[in-house]
């Protein structure tokens, strides 16, 4: 989970994201960042996210991203 | 022909009572129950006795929106739609020119319309749909209205900051959907998927393209295009057969590769609009959806939506860009030149439009109007009004308009002029660069591209330009994006681009 904090300090600096559970929701991951967040979560731990795991909520919160980072990560 | 929006819409609705008119992700309407809708609510504004005059809509963008609509047009007034995600201070500068005679708002906005709506009067849209209808109320309203009373304002940003209402008559939209349903043959079985916001120009086109012929108007939401999971699995529950999208949107399905999981089944026409189409992105649509109808058009909210458009028929290289083609039916293009000339042959000239499309000009700007809509400059025997686009274009050997930038992004470097998109076309062909943007800081005379990667590439670029481009065009300083900012419409926001790069050098 310390990558994804890791990753996500990159993307959003200034958000609070550990925290939040509506990353989403709030609009603070948009469509202008979270195609970079997919291509690093590809690259850091080697799973191939698909757009069909582009759902609002499998990003919400850093618990459900590790969440579809793990399940991945198991196929 | 009919006089006006209301007499097609009527037409549709005794032919297609039951069709589906709008439909959002929750909701649908079918065309009796909008019209429905539509009367009730309009009976409640007649009943104000306020007639050809400006009414504000503040609602989401949902399936009620075109019965909001519909409403205003029933009641003889014109309708102004407000971007509720937009901040206060925009809101009131465009209220402080409409001045409008009622608001309509959903009743979640109440705290948000109390904070801005003053002495004007507000109405709630799901109360006032309850209300029943005064047909002969409306009745005596159809009686009074003509083909020059105007339908809708829509602000787009003026250089000054303050925002310009482009004014759009009844006769301008019906000369318009007449070209638009009949070039891409638009029927009652046609089920458009709409990106935009019913606040931007190129909503018009599919949105009453539906209204005049009984097609389904469907709203894509817009977190889809976001997360695109759900994208193309909701084109195929809908089959939906049509979309009229800005690039940037048609790019999100390149950029995730979408296209390689789920395939939208039903898509026969592809037309994009706003901004210009990159070349990598329509040959990735191409590719998997050949037989699929692609068209570019081009426009300014002017002109109702569009005047000129090039129907796909050959292959383009990455280095090339898609021509704005040829003038609508019913619309002439000509280019005119620095001195006030005619342009012939394949000079560069600013591009004039001559239309029954062509607005009547800015809501309560005297000034603005008259510097776009001016006497035609090729005659003076008869008022004859023409809008100036403020854009560049030539004509190509294809005998196609070639876009090529807007007249104020015209660069002046090293004595010489030059086109941001030039520079943009040659620079995107890099590979592992997404696209680029090209600023220019008068302060210190430099070009600055930047460019939408996942790695550094200013390398690349460098090289790029020095093998493509002549030395007065190759950029000086070079700036990564992650992701490049969009506005509310979803284009590229070339502004805060030039912002970001300044206030980080």
């Amino acid at each position: 989970m310390e990558k994804i904090y890791e990753i996500l300090a990159k993307i959003i600096p200034n958000a609070d994201f550990k925290n939040a559970t509506d990353l989403v929701d709030s609009k603070i991951l948009t469509s202008l960042n979270i195609a970079k967040l997919v291509a690093m979560l590809n690259k850091e731990f080697d799973i191939e996210i698909t757009p069909l795991h582009l759902l609002p909520e499998n990003f919400n919160s850093v618990e459900s991203i590790w969440a579809l980072v793990q399940e991945l990560d198991e196929e | 022909m009919k006089k006006n929006i209301i007499a097609y819409f009527e037409d549709t609705v005794a032919r297609f009572p039951e069709h589906v008119a709008v439909a959002d992700a929750e909701t649908e309407y079918t065309y009796a129950a909008l019209q429905k809708t539509a009367k009730a609510v309009a009976t409640g504004l007649s009943k104000q006795g306020i007639f050809k005059k400006p009414v504000a809509i503040f609602m989401k963008r949902s399936a009620h929106m075109p019965a909001a609509i519909l409403s205003v047009l029933y009641s003889g007034n014109f309708y102004v739609i407000l971007d509720y995600e937009s901040p206060l201070a925009r809101i009131e500068k465009i209220l402080n020119t409409l001045q409008p005679a009622a608001i309509l708002y959903e009743a979640e906005y109440l705290e948000e319309v109390k904070a801005f709506s003053g002495t004007i009067p507000v109405f709630q849209f799901e109360a006032a749909a309850q209300e029943d209808c005064n047909e002969a109320m409306l009745a005596a309203v159809a009686e009074k209205t003509t083909s020059e009373d105007p339908a809708y304002a829509l602000f787009t940003s003026g250089s000054t900051g303050v925002p310009k209402g482009a004014l759009l008559t009844n006769l301008n939209v019906v000369s318009y959907i007449h070209w638009f349903t009949k070039a891409f043959s638009i029927d009652e079985n046609t089920v458009f998927g709409s990106q935009t916001s019913l606040y931007f120009s190129m909503s018009v086109s599919d949105f009453y393209a539906s209204l005049f012929t009984g097609a389904t108007y469907t709203m894509i939401p817009k977190a889809y295009f976001a997360f695109p999971a759900k994208l193309i699995s909701f084109m195929n529950e809908r089959k939906i057969d049509t979309i009229y999208w800005v690039p940037s949107a048609l790019g999100i399905v390149a950029k995730f590769n979408l296209f390689k999981y789920c395939l939208p089944k039903y898509l026969k026409r592809v037309l994009f609009a706003g901004e210009v189409m990159p070349v990598k992105y329509l040959n990735y649509w191409r590719q998997y959806l050949p037989d699929a109808l692609y068209a570019n058009l081009f426009g300014p909210t002017e002109t109702t939506d569009i005047c000129a458009y090039y129907v796909v028929n050959r292959e383009f290289a990455e280095t090339e860009s898609v021509p704005i083609g040829v003038a609508c039916d019913n619309c002439d293009l000509f280019l005119i030149d620095a001195d006030g000339k005619d342009v012939t042959e394949s000079g560069v000239g600013e591009l004039y439009v001559r239309s029954p499309f062509v607005a009547k000009g800015y809501y309560g700007n005297d000034e603005k109007t008259k510097e776009a809509f001016v006497q035609n400059p090729l005659h003076n025997f008869y008022p004859e009004t023409v809008y100036k686009t403020g854009d560049l274009a030539r004509k190509n050997t294809f005998g196609e308009f070639e876009y090529i930038g807007r007249k104020d992004f015209q660069i002046k470097h090293l004595g010489y002029r030059i086109e941001p998109s030039e520079i943009e076309t040659m620079l995107n062909t890099v590979p592992g660069v997404e696209l680029t943007v090209c600023v220019y800081d008068a302060e210190s005379d430099n070009l600055l591209l930047a460019y939408e990667a996942d790695e550094n590439k200013d390398a690349a670029l460098n090289e790029a330009a020095e093998k493509l481009l002549p030395h007065y065009m190759r950029p000086t300083y070079f700036y990564k994006f992650e992701a490049f900012p969009k506005n509310a419409n979803g284009k590229i926001d070339r502004k805060e681009i030039k912002k970001i790069i300044l206030e980080n050098k």
